[in-house]
């Protein structure tokens, strides 16, 4: 008890340490707080926040999914290339079946044949980085009729006064939260991710469930790379380079347990959107891009072992 | 007059969240007695021992360690105090040698912070030959059997020259022949002057090795007693308040159709050739030595495990060797053996634990349907009085004895045509666990197949219409009506043993 009290202690240590560091910020860099300003850091994370959701669920498991940066790479030069060829509808089409495709992949590598997560979505990561510069030839692509075609939407319209991807994340958050929180499905994510070996003698199929998450996860990162293509309106070859790490980063910052079993939606919401206002206001306080690194590094570390420690005095106590 | 005692607590108090677990609770050890500790299931027995061995700071009052007040300030602390916990739960690192857990978090380095092997061993295989193990200190430790395990925790008691050993329901998975192998540890431990504390459910158990009772009822002390001064029915009465009859309630024996029917179920290494079959109302008990491979046949019929040969028939039907999913789908249910590792999510709490096994049932087109859960919950948790603060209070957090309760809510609570209970009782008090027999025998009335595994005799012959003895991977033996006694079980599952040894 008296070390699960030190970790909500720490825990809170955490959001205060945040809080006093969005005041510095704002206190040094004016544009921080400004209305334009906070709905470009929820636009940014309108993206890692999308793949977020997924990696959630696959996380819930007590597994990983760092195939995320370089599947956004590639569903992203497809989005924008396809909607060349074949416009927009069929790229999108074309970008979530690709999206759910490699999340199967995934889910098969390791819920049924019982690979470590680790090594296969790592293999998948650098297997998927070779595809795009295979598909791409090396070159980056851009949507040629950027002016005119609706698929800007995504990424740059508004809607009642809301980005649209932001409104799109939020959409998702809930949903993802209410299967999560209300559905058999969630209730068995949650029983994988706590107890394998109990909710198989409960008659729960692990293999599929774990199957599942992944095909969740590759789904999100299509939904994010259609986001991402519409911003952009067009792709380089390392556009989602990084982003499985940011994108983990925020799951755990959040307070998803690593080891599975224990976490939520709405946890990975928060932490996500507070990496999202760290890394801007690095920015803002003239630190260079690749201080942001250094940070996402110490927020990794940093999260693990508070949730590392709680687990540890929730076994002792 | 009693010598000082080694270790007294005065007024201790620990409250949890919506529990108190500990109401001013006072008591001493004793050197050289053996001290029960007793009480229903979330008594604060485990809670007690926990603030003993630093695991937990008390909200109040002290402990007079030695003639002077101490504070515990964690686990190593108190093993180096000589104060030693040995867990309701096995608390060992299996991948580490035998000496490096004796030692565990207090491994003998040199200046420069390097492990001293040899120091280590020595005073390791030192300790473990005071104890008269059969084993080295360079085994690892998860190839080792329950009760050898055990022994190595026993070990520290040498290795940090113990002063109090506390053993909390140190029995709970060994055999006879184990169990009086512990008990002559103890009362080498005893004759040395060590204070024991010995926590448990099996009353016969408290009158055979211990010297005085203390029961703990709510968090709080009912009284100590000489052991010799009292009986059963005293002990019964100052722990639930009441007596319980001595005589086990047997269902009535009228069966209806066959429900399941194995045979020659084999798998190579764990067991070979087991044929039976049971009926509706109909109580089979399979009775055996732990490790007769009574639990992997049942796991092997239910799906977690995969068979080499064998023909299963439902309701007269053959079928396929079926998965967990089928099996529970058809109407087997089966309480497994270890609640920790097989039975509870333990981050959960009851309600949800309940629903695992039958979402869908618990749900409309995939969306769970809470209030039937908590409905199922509710219903459960008063028909085994379980104790919990609430539906969502994660498992982790109760006594070991209400967990096992809702591993059997969880299973009971569809309806299953077969119920298979692999040690249904174990850590279950005495109260409850006469409830769990009357509910056998109910189950078994309303027509469910029921196949009770256990280790204690009495049990298995008080619940059962018929029993099958198994001893090494084999059925021995089958016995029903007058047949079934304890001379002919014991002469079963030891007889053949002795011929498979000679
Ligand atoms: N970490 C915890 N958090 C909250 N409540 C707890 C915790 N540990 C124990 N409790 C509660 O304290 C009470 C006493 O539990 P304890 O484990 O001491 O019982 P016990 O007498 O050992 O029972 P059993 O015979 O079943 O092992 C129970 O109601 C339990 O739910
Ligand atoms: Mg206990």
């Amino acid at each position: 008890m008296r070390q699960t009290m030190n970790g909500v202690l720490r825990r809170h240590g955490l959001v205060l340490a945040f809080l006093v560091f969005l005041a510095g910020v704002a206190l040094n860099a004016e544009a921080f707080l400004t209305p334009g300003n906070i709905l470009d850091v929820l636009r940014q994370v309108s993206i890692t926040g999308m793949m977020a959701l997924g990696v959630t669920f696959v996380v819930l498991t007590g597994r990983l999914d760092l195939s995320v940066g370089s599947l956004l790479t590639l569903l992203t030069v497809i989005v924008v290339d396809q909607h060349n060829i074949a416009g927009p509808f069929p790229a999108i089409v074309m970008t979530l079946a690709a999206g759910l495709a490699v999340g199967a992949l995934n889910g098969l590598l390791v819920g049924f044949v019982g690979l470590n997560a680790l090594i296969v979505t790592l293999a998948m990561l650098s297997f998927l980085q070779g595809l795009v510069l295979f598909y791409s030839g090396g070159s980056n692509v851009n949507v040629q009729n950027a002016q005119e075609t609706w698929f800007a939407v995504f990424g740059r319209g508004d809607f009642l006064g809301l980005p649209v991807p932001v409104i799109l994340f939020l959409v998702g958050a809930v949903v993802a939260g209410l299967v999560l929180q209300f559905t058999s499905f969630g209730r068995r994510v949650y029983g994988v991710g706590g107890n394998e070996t109990a909710s198989i003698f409960s008659g729960i199929d692990a293999r599929w469930t774990v199957f599942w998450t992944y095909v969740v996860s590759g789904f999100t990162t299509g939904v994010a790379a259609i986001i991402m293509g519409s911003r952009v309106m067009g792709a380089q070859n390392t556009i989602g380079q990084g982003y499985e790490l940011t994108v983990l980063a925020g799951v755990i910052l959040g307070g998803t347990s690593l080891l599975g079993g224990s976490g939520s939606v709405w946890r990975t919401v928060i932490g996500i959107s507070m990496l999202g206002f760290i890394q801007n206001g690095l920015l803002l306080l003239g630190f260079a891009y690749y201080v942001q690194w250094l940070v996402t590094w110490a927020v990794i570390i940093i999260a693990v072992w508070i949730d590392l420690g709680a687990k540890r005095g929730r076994i002792l106590a | 007059m009693m010598e000082a005692a080694i270790l007294k607590v005065r007024g201790i108090t620990k409250t949890f969240p919506g529990v108190k677990a500990l109401d001013d609770v006072s008591f001493d050890i004793q050197p050289g007695e053996v001290h029960a500790l007793v009480g229903e299931n979330g008594a604060g027995k485990s809670t007690l021992m926990k603030v003993l061995a630093g695991l937990y700071k008390p909200d109040g009052g002290e402990i007079v360690y030695q003639g002077a007040p101490t504070q515990v300030a964690g686990p190593l602390d108190a093993r180096q105090k000589g104060i030693l916990l040995i867990h309701q739960e096995l608390s060992l690192s299996p991948e580490l040698s035998v000496a490096e857990n004796i030692y565990l978090g207090a491994w003998p380095t040199n200046r420069f912070g390097v492990l001293k092997k040899r120091e280590l061993r020595r005073n390791a295989s030192a300790a473990l030959d005071a104890l008269g193990c059969g084993f080295g200190p360079d085994v690892r430790v998860g190839t080792l059997s329950v009760a050898m395990q055990q022994m190595v925790e026993i070990a520290r008691a040498e290795a940090f020259s113990a002063n109090v050993v506390i053993f909390d329901e140190p029995t709970a998975s060994l055999t006879d022949t184990e169990k009086d192998q512990l008990f002559h540890t103890i009362r080498g431990l005893k004759e040395r002057g060590v204070g024991i504390v010995y926590i448990s459910h099996k009353m016969d158990e408290i009158f055979d090795i211990t010297d005085r009772i203390t029961v703990l009822r709510d968090g709080q002390v009912q009284g100590t007693v000489d052991t010799c001064d009292t009986d059963l029915n005293r002990v019964t009465r100052m722990m639930i308040g009441r007596t319980l009859d001595a005589y086990f309630v047997k269902a009535k024996a009228e069966f209806g159709s066959e429900v399941l029917r194995v045979e020659g179920l084999s798998k190579s290494g764990l067991f070979d050739d087991v044929s039976f079959s049971v009926k509706e109302g109909e109580v089979l008990g399979l009775y055996g030595l732990v490790g007769a491979g009574r639990s992997e046949v049942v796991e092997t019929i239910f799906g977690v495990r995969r068979a080499d040969a064998g023909r299963l028939f439902w309701k007269e039907g053959r079928i396929d060797l079926p998965t967990p999913r089928q099996s529970i789908d058809m109407g087997m249910a089966l309480v497994p053996e270890s609640r920790k590792e097989q039975g509870l999510v333990l981050m959960m709490g009851g309600r949800e634990n309940t629903s695992l096994p039958h979402l869908r049932l618990f749900s409309e087109v995939s969306i769970m349907n809470k209030p039937r859960e908590l409905a199922v919950f509710e219903k459960y948790r008063s028909a085994l009085s379980i104790k919990t603060t609430g539906p969502d209070q994660a498992v982790s957090q109760l006594s070991g004895g209400n967990q096992q309760k809702f591993v059997l809510a969880k299973w009971l609570c569809a309806d299953p045509k077969l119920i298979i209970l692999d040690e249904p009782t174990r850590g279950i008090d005495v109260g409850s666990k006469s409830a769990i027999h009357e509910l056998i025998a109910d189950l078994a009335e309303r027509g469910l197949a029921v196949i009770v595994i256990s280790s204690e005799m009495p049990e298995v012959l008080g619940v059962s219409h018929r029993v099958l003895a198994m001893s090494e991977g084999a059925v021995v033996a089958e016995f029903e009506g007058d047949a079934l006694t304890e001379e002919h079980l014991i002469d079963a599952v030891s007889h053949h043993r002795g011929e498979a040894a000679a």
